[in-house]
């Protein structure tokens, strides 16, 4: 049986007690992932050796292990790492390797984590599906046939299938929560502020954070406990006390207040996956929690909103790569030249498209009718959620609209793509905490189930999923892939 | 229609693409689809909210005047595609 | 400018800040040094970095903003300015659009006797781009990004100059007050004060603005000054041949002496501000305010002042030592040392300044310090020397430095005033020297002099003049 499907706490004590050493951890790992990386396609970049002989430097060393010492990781490769390709999936960055680490790596090298290699995902993290990677597609690892989810789909599909013990993945507009979904796995999207964007390639910033994918939730809380906190590197990181987040772990919701929004159990969500939504809501009231249905009344203009937005800043974000610094280049006649041909050869269909919307609503003349009210109206969406907040703790429903879906089935209309997001930009757009948690199958796919928080309530949230995951049913193993899991 | 060929082709510009013309005809329809879509936040009154360009209620975050090291020029210049002198070499810059 | 039009002018100033490092990271801002070695994957622009804001850069704005009379705004904030070129490595330049530092100041200038406030329209933050350096082959660029990210102040003036020597008046006094500030070493040869210009011409007697062209590369007073001269005969012959100027942006060609065209308006760029995400707001209270505007220097307007109202100092003298921050300072030192208000007027605006534009000099550069001025103007006032021996210790002072009362002892320069002893060579002078007291006798007042320089030249000009000057003549009636 792969080691990597135990908790972390549980390798945690395995290593201590020396049952098992980082070698063990690291070939099973690298075992895993020679039997199903050709299917899957998680990764862009593999550095064999370099986790052999972290492992072999591990079990040598003595003294404390950390709770993360010694575990396999895969990281998005939207995460600058030292000395290690760093590609935002863009064929714009191919040759690109960072002279820095981005925070939450400084963070997890100190707990002698084990970096295994850089996960795909939609380049530069404008996708819901990997098919926008300039690499290749990742696969799903409950269906081959299908997508992962997206952006962080190689982060989800790699936790999924056992390919490491745990995954950094970020998130813009549901790019952590909406692969987990898919993949049937556990994804975090911090609040905003709450964990260091230095090192993150930026999207959009405004919106952008990193956060976990594991197996469960208390190994999520490990890896934020690990990874929060304030960043005098990052204007934008709260100067906010990180609490201990396993010590929330009680499993007790009683008197728990849970609000429904009616705009994501109606219309436009599959059946599936509203009743296993009703079903995980039955286990929290069984719990002891009271659950309500209440209206979101801006929901319905929060994808609008976001199109306008993301794209805005990232069409900024993106000017940087003009084969000038780093990267790819094509020459050109002059100067003007040289940049167009670098740009338009080195971006994907997709990342051009939203650099055109961006620059667009940015434009002299637009920008009243475009960026500013959306803007506007993403105060009216944080406002929906501030009055939820008055009286309920979390909310709850689901994570995305439908389960995985097939390949190519969303690539012809990006606007169709864009509305598989419906559940999980609200939540970006108002900097909340939120975690996806698998709460059942539904025609053989993982269901995700999205639990939001207040600002800076990792706790609750946590605690919530963590009590949730306690009374599930246990969840079989993806079994699409080679290999013995 | 909220935007024409010729708009993708400024904007295409300004953002530094250069789109072929099947290209321009795709993201015309594209970006048309989207913004269509963008109409709807015109139901809403916003006439008195403020924009939120930030969910963060910060102010005044600030370093100290202080150096901290530069990287070494070999480091600085060891991404460049093109180099020369210590220097980024790109195609002349005619002065403006 | 003939009769019929009016010119209008207004500058866009830069000023490169003297902080310590750049203004959102740890690099250092220093000038010179080799290209790219003073750089980081922060003003690289490297994927994944972030900028976070200097506070003495903001200190500094606020600072300069004061000096200007400018409001102090009680929230700033961030903004980017896209635009694709080489010497910017994001893309884009953290600036500010709509909610500069400081708004809504002016400045006095003197002009001819006359005295003018121009507006000032705003000062903002922002950061600096790269150096490109043209190679000679035609067919490449090559990038330096050390200036990239050292912080600038953008300070607008409003259109309220009328001719090219307002215009100059203006960056001068300018640079006079940020110079006073210390916010910047103002230095237009290194490009740390760089000036855009902005000019129109009008029928005299309207109100509505001409259509203006904008002039950059405008690297010194001198190309300022000629730079608008041009222009103005320019649209002049334009508008008189019955044209019409078109809104455009000008170079200024130096060497050919006359500006060239670099873009229309059609060509102008469309920037896409929008606010910074990867910022915070500026929040400026009260205190913060009271405590930069407390760390003002007396401004050049208030010394000039102070130096005619309290020491009595001519408009002409006040000036000159008013004109730069460390003369002043250096003068009120002087003072403070215990020397006469006037006579320190007159050493440090002739000599020390003669001195110093002489030698190409700076006051650092020489070894005189305020005090040992000081005590060398005690000195004569005592009469111990003379100011004759008085110029040869100032060099002294200036050279190898030192205490003026030892130097005099040092090298005997001490003035002789013993009665006696120059009753002693008076004597031996007028028996020496016959002819040129019967000369005196019978009318001839040359010879006194003659008489007196003997006595100077026998005592190596430590004489004291005065004396000798009575003492022959009581010798000579007597």
């Amino acid at each position: 049986m792969s080691l990597l499907k135990q908790p972390i706490r549980v390798l945690h004590k395995q290593l201590k007690n020396r049952e098992i050493s980082a070698v063990d951890l690291a070939e099973d790992s690298l075992k895993r992932i020679g039997e199903t990386d050709d299917q899957l396609g998680t990764f862009l970049y593999k550095d064999e050796e370099g986790v052999r002989e972290r492992a072999r430097q591990l079990d040598e060393r003595k003294g404390d292990l950390t709770p993360l010492s010694a575990l396999p990781l895969g990281v998005k490769d939207n995460i600058s790492t030292k000395n290690m390709l760093t590609t935002a999936g863009s064929k714009i960055l191919a040759n690109y390797t960072p002279l820095y680490n981005a925070t939450v790596m400084e963070h997890l090298e100190k707990e002698q984590v084990n970096l295994v290699g850089k996960m795909n995902m939609d380049e530069f993290g404008m996708g819901s599906s990997n098919e926008n990677s300039g690499y290749f597609e990742v696969r799903n690892p409950w269906d081959l046939n299908r997508v992962p989810g997206g952006s962080s789909g190689g982060s989800a599909a790699a936790v999924a299938s056992n390919q490491v013990s745990f995954a950094l993945g970020s998130d813009t507009g549901g790019s952590i929560r909406q692969p987990a979904a898919f993949c049937g796995v556990v994804g975090l999207k911090p609040t905003y502020g709450r964990v260091s964007r230095f090192g993150l390639i930026a999207f959009a910033s405004s919106l952008d954070q990193i956060g976990p994918i594991t197996r469960n939730v208390e190994d999520a809380a490990y890896v934020l406990q690990t990874i929060a906190g304030h960043d005098p590197m990052d204007s934008t990181s709260a100067d906010v006390d990180v609490p201990d987040y396993l010590s929330s772990l009680s499993g007790d919701i009683n008197g728990l207040q849970v609000a429904v929004p009616q705009e994501w159990m109606g219309e436009g969500i599959d059946s599936g996956v509203k009743e296993k939504v009703k079903r995980a809501l039955q286990v929290l009231e069984r719990e002891g929690a009271v659950v309500e249905e209440v209206s979101l009344p801006h929901m319905d203009y929060a994808v609008a909103a976001y199109y306008l937005l993301a794209p805005a800043e990232a069409s900024s974000n993106l000017a940087r790569y003009d084969g000038v610094r780093y990267g790819h280049r094509i020459e050109g006649e002059n100067l003007v030249d040289m940049f167009e041909r670098t740009r338009s050869n080195g971006f994907g269909d997709e990342v051009k498209r939203r650099i055109m919307l961006g620059t667009y609503s940015l434009s002299s003349g637009y920008y009243d009718a475009y960026y500013l009210k959306a803007q506007k109206v993403r105060t009216l969406i944080r406002q929906d959620f501030e009055k939820i907040f008055n009286r309920y703790d979390v909310v709850v429903g689901p994570t995305a609209p439908t389960t995985a879906f097939k390949m190519k089935e969303k690539t012809v209309d990006p606007l169709t793509m864009y509305l598989n997001d419906i559940c999980t930009i609200p939540v970006s757009l108002a900097g909340l905490p939120a975690i996806s948690l698998p709460c059942g199958l539904s025609e053989g796919l993982p269901v995700g189930l999205q639990i939001i928080g207040r600002p800076f309530d990792e706790t609750g949230v946590l605690k919530v999923a963590h009590a949730y995951e306690q009374q599930r049913e246990p969840l079989p193993e993806p079994n699409a892939v080679g290999g013995e899991v | 229609m909220a935007i024409s060929k010729e708009q993708v082709r400024h904007v295409a510009k300004l953002a530094r693409l250069s789109l072929t013309d099947e290209e321009v005809q795709m993201y015309t329809g594209q970006m048309n689809d989207i913004l269509t879509f963008a109409e709807k936040l015109n139901e809403l009154d916003t006439e008195n909210v403020e924009p939120t360009s930030h969910v963060l209620d910060m102010a005044n975050v600030l370093r100290e005047d202080q150096n901290r090291p530069s990287l070494d020029r070999d480091q600085t210049l060891r991404n460049a595609p093109d180099k020369q002198d210590g220097m980024f070499r790109v195609p002349a810059v005619f002065e403006e | 400018m003939g009769n019929s039009f009016e010119t209008v002018i207004g500058l866009e100033v830069h000023a490169e800040l003297s902080t310590k490092s750049k203004i959102f990271c740890g690099c250092s801002t220093e000038f010179g040094g080799l290209p790219n070695t003073h750089t980081c994957p922060i003003c690289l622009g490297h994927p994944g970095t972030l900028p976070v804001l200097n506070r003495q850069a903001v200190e500094f704005a606020m600072k300069a903003a004061l000096a200007l009379n400018c409001q102090i705004a009680d929230v700033s904030k961030f903004d980017r300015k896209n635009y694709f070129y080489p010497d910017l490595p994001k893309a884009y330049q953290i600036s500010q659009y709509d909610r500069p530092i400081g708004e809504s100041g002016w400045i006095e200038i003197e002009l001819n006797g006359e005295k003018k406030r121009i507006g000032i329209t705003r000062v903002h933050l922002e950061e600096d781009a790269g150096k490109l350096n043209h190679l000679d082959d035609g067919n490449s660029s090559l990038v330096d990004y050390n200036r990239v990210g050292v912080p600038l102040i953008e300070i607008v003036s409003e259109p309220d100059m009328r001719s090219p020597e307002e215009g100059r008046a203006y960056l001068e006094k300018l640079k006079q007050i940020l110079q006073y500030t210390g916010v910047s070493d103002v230095k237009m040869e290194e490009g740390s004060l760089r000036c855009d210009a902005n000019i129109s011409l009008r029928p005299v007697g309207t109100e509505a603005f001409g259509t203006k062209t904008e002039m950059k590369n405008l690297n010194s007073f001198r190309n300022v000054e000629r730079a608008l001269k041009y222009e103005e005969q320019r649209q002049a012959q334009v508008l008189a041949e019955g044209g019409t100027v078109i809104q455009q942006t000008m170079r200024w060609m130096e060497n050919e002496e006359r500006t060239k065209v670099m873009r229309s308006k059609e060509e102008a760029h469309d920037y896409r501000y929008f606010p910074e995400p990867d910022l915070v707001q500026l929040q400026i209270d009260l205190a913060w305010k009271e405590s930069v505007q407390q760390s003002l220097p007396e401004l050049p307007d208030a010394r000039k002042k102070r130096y005619k109202k309290v020491f009595g100092l001519s408009d002409y003298d006040a000036g000159l030592l008013t004109a730069t921050k460390k003369t002043a300072d250096f003068y009120d030192e002087v003072v403070a040392a215990g020397a006469n208000p006037k006579a320190a007027a007159n050493w440090v605006s002739s000599e020390v300044l003669g001195y110093l534009n002489n030698q190409g000099k700076s006051l650092d550069e020489t070894a005189i310090t305020p005090e040992s001025l000081a005590e060398m103007i005690q000195l004569i006032e005592k009469g111990t020397i003379s100011n004759k021996i008085a110029k040869k210790v100032f060099k002294e002072l200036m050279e190898k430095g030192g205490n003026p009362t030892s130097i005099v002892e040092e090298k005997g320069w001490v003035q002789i005033s013993d009665e006696g002893k120059l009753k002693e060579i008076v004597l031996e002078v007028i028996q020496a020297n016959p002819q040129s007291v019967a000369d005196y006798k019978n009318g001839k007042d040359r010879a006194l002099g003659f008489l007196v320089g003997q006595v100077m030249k026998a005592t190596k000009g430590k004489a004291n003049p005065k004396m000798v000057n009575e003492l022959i003549l009581k010798q000579m009636d007597g």
